[in-house]
């Protein structure tokens, strides 16, 4: 299992069009992805889970990977939330 | 059985083609066991798969059309339906509570509607609408109820609809899309303006067309005189047929005019001018012979998407707008939003009187990152043509002096990080609030010029809400109040020498062009379809004639009193 903790900077928050991309790059591992806003975790490959977040600017999240390419998983994760600007 | 009804002719022009309702589906669902749980399961995977293939020729068509970004929406729609939290609770109705699939599908989606309705951010808030859209889709496909698609249309037809929004234009296919007719609306509602703007015939505020026209019946559309025949006899086809090419033959007259100079008989030279939305539109203000564009509505730049354009996006689509008009005039009007003009990512309050309220320039000099990033992407692209930029909904010179305060601190910034700007660049504002028309000799002396917005001046003038069809009698261009208004704006203009346009409706009127050219308007901006009528009138009328009337007119008692001395005194061949 791995954890990492980022900041939203997109000024939209994670809005429709990241959050899509977000969820394309997570489907593709067979780890189980979560994403933790504020006590309530929804997992990374629902996009209605993500949005049910509302998640704003400046929010701090925690993304955690877990199975067989937890790894792989995280790196990518991490990779869309900087390239689409929108954490940190 | 033949039917005519009678609407206001929002956009002229004859259109003959069949039907096409736009309209929601009856999608009512009823609760019922199901006896086969697993033949259940299956029915609504098959609905969801046909629905995916359906989104993805959508987004497909989408791209194509209007361009990865407005594309990028369906892509989230396609998500939904592989969303595990969407289709794992419908799967558990079905086999654990034996629901229906309609049923099942219905309250997962009401209970994710709920969820983002009551969330405390705009933005959030819509998304509910895109559930409910996607899963809509599930539902009809469940039901086998057809949903009507407007991007998708592949034949001739004229829509049926009872309005139509800007997104809803915006998806309308150009090539197959001839003409339409909604229940509600006036000239000035959105759906009348862009029928303009794509040059085909409309017939608005028809109050029944959508209750006496079926799909697929033969309709005919006259954009002129407002007239929608329903289901016509083959003789009054026949005759339709021929009004149709007589249209065609008198646009065909005027495209002789495409590059004649406007200049009236008496030798004075005005300039016609289009009023665009898009960087596409500018086809059009060619093809009609436009001397330059008078209004460049930015908002639509900012419409049907989710989020801000970038200054890499507007300065794209301004760059390209003044490359194409190779040099001649472009006046661009800075965000013009609010009133009946929404941007639901901003997130702003419902206000009571929105055309009263938090819009355009109000909204611009508090919302300063958005104004100053549209007012950069500007300055970046005024080296590639002659670019003017004008304010909307000025109302005080201070409004009007803080605007452009920003935009000389920007042009300054990005002439220090080494970027090249236009030291022409005109600075102007519209006119169309009164208590700017009547300061004008004041503006005049900081402005570059004047842009008079008709439809928002008589608005505020009569203090008549234009979207209101019960207080319409009170949009009255003519009426003397106005005339006397837009006097005021041309000649504080003239004395400060500087020059006065118009980039209302009214600017294309047949009735209003002889007024305004005896007042000595210099710029008529207009729907690109009007330039070449408006040119041919131009071009028999004296201004110097007509001005000897200019008293007399601003002293009549009624609208109707100077339109009747208009038509009898100049229109008469």
């Amino acid at each position: 299992m791995m954890e990492k903790t980022f900041t939203i900077i997109d000024k939209a928050g994670i809005h429709a069009r990241p959050a899509s991309v977000l969820v394309q790059a997570a489907s593709k591992f067979s780890s189980e992805i979560n994403l933790e806003y504020k006590e309530k975790t929804v997992n990374l490959k629902s996009i209605l889970g993500i949005m049910s977040l509302g998640i704003p600017s400046g929010a701090e999240i925690k993304i955690s990977t877990s199975g067989e390419d937890e790894n792989e998983a995280m790196q990518t994760v991490t990779d869309v939330l900087e390239k689409e600007g929108l954490a940190k | 059985m033949s039917k005519i009804l009678t609407g206001i002719g929002a956009s002229a022009g004859i259109a003959i083609a069949k039907a096409f309702r736009l309209e929601e589906p009856n999608l009512h669902v009823d609760k019922k066991e199901v006896a086969d749980k697993e033949a259940e399961v299956q029915r609504f995977e098959a609905a969801i798969s046909q629905s995916t293939t359906e989104l993805q020729k959508i987004r497909d068509h989408a791209k194509e059309e209007l361009g990865a970004d407005k594309a990028d929406i369906f892509e989230a729609h396609l998500l939904v339906l592989s969303d595990p939290e969407l289709l794992t609770p419908v799967k558990e109705k079905i086999t654990q509570e034996g629901a229906n699939a309609e049923f099942a599908m219905k309250e997962t989606a009401d209970m994710f509607v709920t969820m983002f309705e009551s969330m405390d951010n705009e933005y959030m808030r819509e998304r509910a609408a895109d559930i409910r859209d996607v899963t809509k889709r599930v539902i009809a496909n469940l039901l086998d109820v057809e949903i009507p698609n407007p991007s998708m249309i592949a034949e001739e037809v004229i829509i049926v609809a009872e309005d139509l929004t800007p997104s809803d234009t915006a998806q309308l296919n150009r090539q197959f899309v001839k003409g339409f007719t909604t229940n509600i609306g006036g000239r000035t509602s959105h759906s009348a303006i862009m029928a303009r703007s794509m040059e085909i015939p409309a017939v608005v505020g028809t109050k029944t067309a959508m209750a006496e026209i079926e799909n697929g019946t033969l309709v005919i559309l006259d954009g002129k005189d407002g007239k929608v025949l329903v289901n016509p006899e083959p003789a009054v086809v026949k005759d339709y047929e021929e009004k149709k090419a007589a249209h065609e033959a008198y646009k065909a007259e005027l495209a002789k005019f495409v590059d004649v100079p406007t200049v009236s008989a008496d030798g004075r030279q005005v300039e016609l001018a289009a009023n665009i939305g898009t960087p596409e539109d500018v086809n059009g203000v060619l093809e009609n012979g436009g001397e330059g564009i008078g209004l460049y509505r930015t908002e639509f730049l900012y419409m049907g998407r989710d989020q801000l354009p970038t200054e890499e996006e507007q300065f794209t689509a301004y760059k390209t707008v003044l490359e194409r008009m190779e040099g001649k005039p472009v006046v661009v009007r800075t965000l013009d939003i609010g009133g009946d003009k929404e941007l639901p990512y901003l997130d702003l309050p419902k206000e009571m009187n929105p055309f009263l309220g938090f819009r355009a320039i109000r909204l611009c000099l508090e919302m300063q990152d958005m104004f100053r990033t549209q007012l950069r992407a500007l300055l970046r692209a005024s080296t590639f043509g002659n670019l003017k930029v004008m304010f909307p909904m000025i109302a005080t010179l201070e409004e009007f002096r803080q605007a452009k305060a920003m935009l000389l601190e920007e042009k300054t910034k990005l002439e220090q990080e080494g970027t090249a700007v236009s030291d022409a660049i005109e600075v102007g504002m519209m006119v169309e609030i009164p208590s700017s028309a009547v300061m004008a000799d004041v503006f005049a002396k900081e402005v570059d010029f004047f842009s008079i917005g008709t439809n928002d001046l008589i608005q505020y003038t009569m203090a008549a809400d234009r979207m209101n069809e019960r207080v319409s009698y009170l949009y009255q261009p003519y009426n003397p109040a106005i005339l006397r208004l837009i006097k005021m704006v041309i000649d504080a203009a003239h004395k400060e020498g500087k020059w006065a346009g118009m980039c209302g409706e009214m600017a294309g009127s047949e009735v209003a062009i002889p007024i305004l050219l005896g007042l000595g308007l210099d710029e008529f901006s207009m729907s690109a379809s009007s330039i070449l009528p408006a040119r041919s009138a131009i071009l028999h009328l004296s201004q110097k004639e007509i001005s000897e009337f200019n008293e007399q007119i601003l002293r009549m008692d009624t609208a109707e009193e100077v339109e009747a001395f208009v038509r009898n005194k100049f229109l008469k061949k």
